[in-house]
């Protein structure tokens, strides 16, 4: 059981409900495996608000509520249309009044999810806020992690690149802290947090120093955007400095895994070898993203 | 109508036991065991009697923004806190950047007739920076002050006209300093907490750079200049070293500055969302050094109200801004003096006498003669604020919750109890 209705973030979370989700989702991934959905949520609504598009956690989610047995419904939102239209609070309040047990969202301002769920009696699953927490991303990786090496204490985790406006960063974060694992993150100052220092865990700027000695090295997503704002000069600069390039990945321990949240700027923040290399877990990551959705809803909303 | 306030402790350049007698709107009699009669006695037994508190910084929002607070239920709520007199900021739609709007404001005040309501009037022309507003022409109309606040002048020669300008007209520049190429779309003060949040931060030199500006500027012209809302360490030290040097520099705080960090943006609390935006526990600490060494000159309360709809949203989406009138003496008392960083007689000078001297209004000292507008105030009381009981129209408060010492028992206006 988690002690609130909702999943805002692993931040709120203590290590017992990650491990509790974690186990769950071990029993999730074999459903999902044999490919026969489970009637667990056949009396629930699952209502996925997406205010920032995005095909890859939304189908996760769909499909994850298909594998429960859950109805589904599916509001999108454009961004543009936020300020002019209806409130986040009076979009949950309708959703409530169409009886929806689970709002999963996605929203581009950081503390959306948690303003929704103090206005709401559904769950909610925080599937993205801004730059705050992604956390079932967050979750199908630590799972991931786990499936590999069977604990994440001790492990050595890097995170690279756009740690600032991550929320996969500092989701992946505070459930790797929580669980013992050693987290180290690394890109140009520009695009690492203030204060992360202080938060456990070492900071570097020069990716080779690093991961030595790595079992997981992460990419991330970087916004291209980015560089219009001044905070790196160019993508090839960029790719230089920091992609996870083969030659880079040679300190790391030899069974290192690369993961990325997907999807992947090829060559920019993994170089294409290693995105389709040995070390690369990255399709395995979507798999377990429906696992891990399923195991969150079906505690969430299936009285588990 | 007369009154007599007995037995109470004044709180003045010094402190001490008296009667205070008033009649016609002003003080006129000061001493122990007075022997008149009064339409209205008032045992001020183990309360405090001083000076009503003078504010130079906080937001009306009328004309415009009559949704948010009205002249009238905004200088009710001033009194509520022991205000009797509070200069408003031009950021009203249409803004105050004429003599016009400038009238129809204090008009406004006085058929409200709680505190005393006076204009400050804009910098520039609409507030956008460019050209100066009839500076001149405003303050016949009764302005007290220029200021663009929430609207930073980012021209720095724009900035410099205007501290020539105000010197050849005789009026106080009060400077809401942001570079906003440095605050960007921030929300929140840069530093781990917005880390921990995920929200976009501001790094405190977006405020000090524009502080550092003004005190170039004000050197080289020999001209005077006033900072609102200083919140940063660094901002304290800029100006202590500015003063020093004998610049023309003053400035104020708030007291949300000095009792709160932003800790209190972890839950996405919009009330806590404000400009500039609480930082940390050592800028808490400087801006408490800085009131004690003088440094700092004034506590204001960038009184900012705003509707529930408007603040309960995403916090990004929130307007920045907290009330104040009704809690600034409250929380100065319980951060400041109980605590034993300042005397009360320390916190008349920066809530009534040093603001009414920079923006000229009589100084209100209680001896005979002087208009009585005073407070009493009882130092013994505890009370939790709830935001749903204040007067103000706007019930974003930081500091909802909170509990603190001292409670504003009556405020007297010209002679008349208001509250």
């Amino acid at each position: 059981m988690l002690r609130k209705k909702d999943l805002l973030g692993l931040k709120d979370l203590t290590v017992e409900e990650i491990e509790y989700i974690l186990d769950h989702t071990a029993e999730m991934k074999d459903v999902l495996l044999s490919k026969n959905a489970i009637d667990n949520l056949s009396d629930k609504c699952v209502t996925t608000l997406f205010y920032e598009n995005s095909t890859r956690t939304q189908n996760s989610f769909l499909l994850a509520s298909q594998m429960l047995g859950a109805k589904t419904l599916t509001v999108n939102v454009a961004t543009s249309s936020v300020k002019k239209g209806e409130s986040l609070v009076d979009t949950g309040k309708t959703l409530d009044a169409l009886l929806t047990d689970v709002i999963v969202i996605r929203h581009s301002m950081a503390g959306a999810p948690e303003l929704l769920a103090k206005n709401v009696k559904a769950s909610v699953i925080n599937a993205g806020d801004g730059m705050n927490e992604h956390p079932t991303q967050a979750l199908l990786d630590i799972f991931t992690m786990r499936e590999k090496f069977g604990t994440i204490k001790g492990l050595k985790v890097t995170l690279v690149g756009d740690i600032k406006h991550s929320r996969v960063a500092r989701s992946n974060f505070w459930g790797l802290i929580k669980l013992g694992a050693e987290v180290s993150v690394v890109g140009p100052q520009t695009l690492l947090p203030k204060g992360i220092n202080e938060l456990g865990c070492e900071v570097y700027t020069d990716i080779e120093e690093a991961i030595i000695g790595a079992n997981v090295v992460m990419g991330l997503r970087l916004q291209l955007e980015r560089q219009k704002s001044g905070l790196f000069p160019s993508k090839s600069e960029y790719a230089e400095l920091f992609a996870v390039t083969s030659e880079k990945i040679a300190n790391c321990c030899p069974d290192a895994l690369v993961m990325h949240p997907g999807p992947v700027n090829r060559g920019i923040e993994i170089g294409s070898d290693v995105t389709d290399g040995a070390n690369s877990v990255i399709e395995e990551q979507v798999t377990n993203g429906v696992a891990v959705r399923m195991a969150v809803m079906d505690i969430l909303a299936g009285g588990r | 109508m007369s009154i007599l306030i007995k037995n109470g402790r004044i709180i003045d350049d010094r402190e001490y036991y008296a009667d205070v007698y008033i009649e016609h709107g002003r003080i006129m009699k000061v001493g122990q065991n007075l022997d008149v009669y009064a339409d209205k006695t008032i045992n001020a037994d183990g309360k405090y009697v001083f000076p009503g508190l003078v504010d130079m910084h906080c937001h009306l929002r009328e004309p415009g923004f009559e949704n948010k607070e009205t002249i009238a239920t905004g200088s009710y709520s001033a009194v509520c806190g022991g205000y009797t007199t509070i200069a408003c900021m031009p950021n009203t739609n249409p803004v105050i950047d004429s003599p016009a709007i400038a009238r129809y404001v204090a008009m406004r005040g006085r058929e409200a007739g709680y505190a005393r309501v006076y204009p400050i009037g804009c910098i520039t022309k609409g507030q956008k920076g460019e050209e100066l507003a009839e500076i001149g022409k405003m303050k016949d109309a009764g302005i007290v002050a220029i200021s663009d606040d929430g609207h930073p002048v980012m021209n720095s020669s724009v900035m410099r006209n205007a501290m020539e300008y105000a010197k050849t007209v005789g009026i106080l520049i009060l400077d809401h300093t942001e570079d906003a190429n440095i605050s960007g779309d921030g929300v929140v003060n840069e530093g781990v907490n917005a880390t921990i949040a995920g929200l976009r931060g501001i790094n405190r030199s977006a405020e000090e750079i524009g502080i550092a500006r003004d005190i170039v500027l004000a050197e080289s012209l020999d001209a005077s200049v006033h900072i609102c809302h200083v919140s940063t360490a660094g901002s304290v030290q800029l100006i202590r070293e500015a003063k020093s040097r004998g610049v023309k520099i003053t400035c104020e705080t708030c007291p949300h500055y000095f009792s709160a960090t932003d800790e209190e943006i972890l839950s996405y609390n919009t009330n806590a969302k404000i400009n500039p935006p609480l930082r940390e526990m050592s800028d808490v600490e400087a801006i408490i050094d800085g009131i004690k060494d003088g440094t700092i000159d004034v506590i204001a309360t960038d009184h900012a109200p705003h509707t529930k709809g408007e603040k309960n949203r995403e916090f990004d989406l929130a307007p920045f801004g907290s009330v104040g009138f009704e809690t600034a003496l409250s929380v100065t008392f319980t951060y400041l003096v109980e605590t034993g960083e300042i005397t009360m007689t320390d916190l008349v000078r920066i809530m009534s006498h040093k603001p009414s001297e920079l923006l000229g209004f009589p100084v209100v000292h209680i001896k005979p003669g002087t208009i009585a507008d005073l407070v009493i105030f009882d130092p013994d009381e505890k009370w939790t604020v709830k935001a749903s009981e204040l007067a103000s129209k706007g019930k974003n408060t930081v500091f909802d919750g909170w509990e603190l010492s001292g409670k504003v028992i009556n405020t007297i206006v010209g002679g008349e109890i208001k509250y």
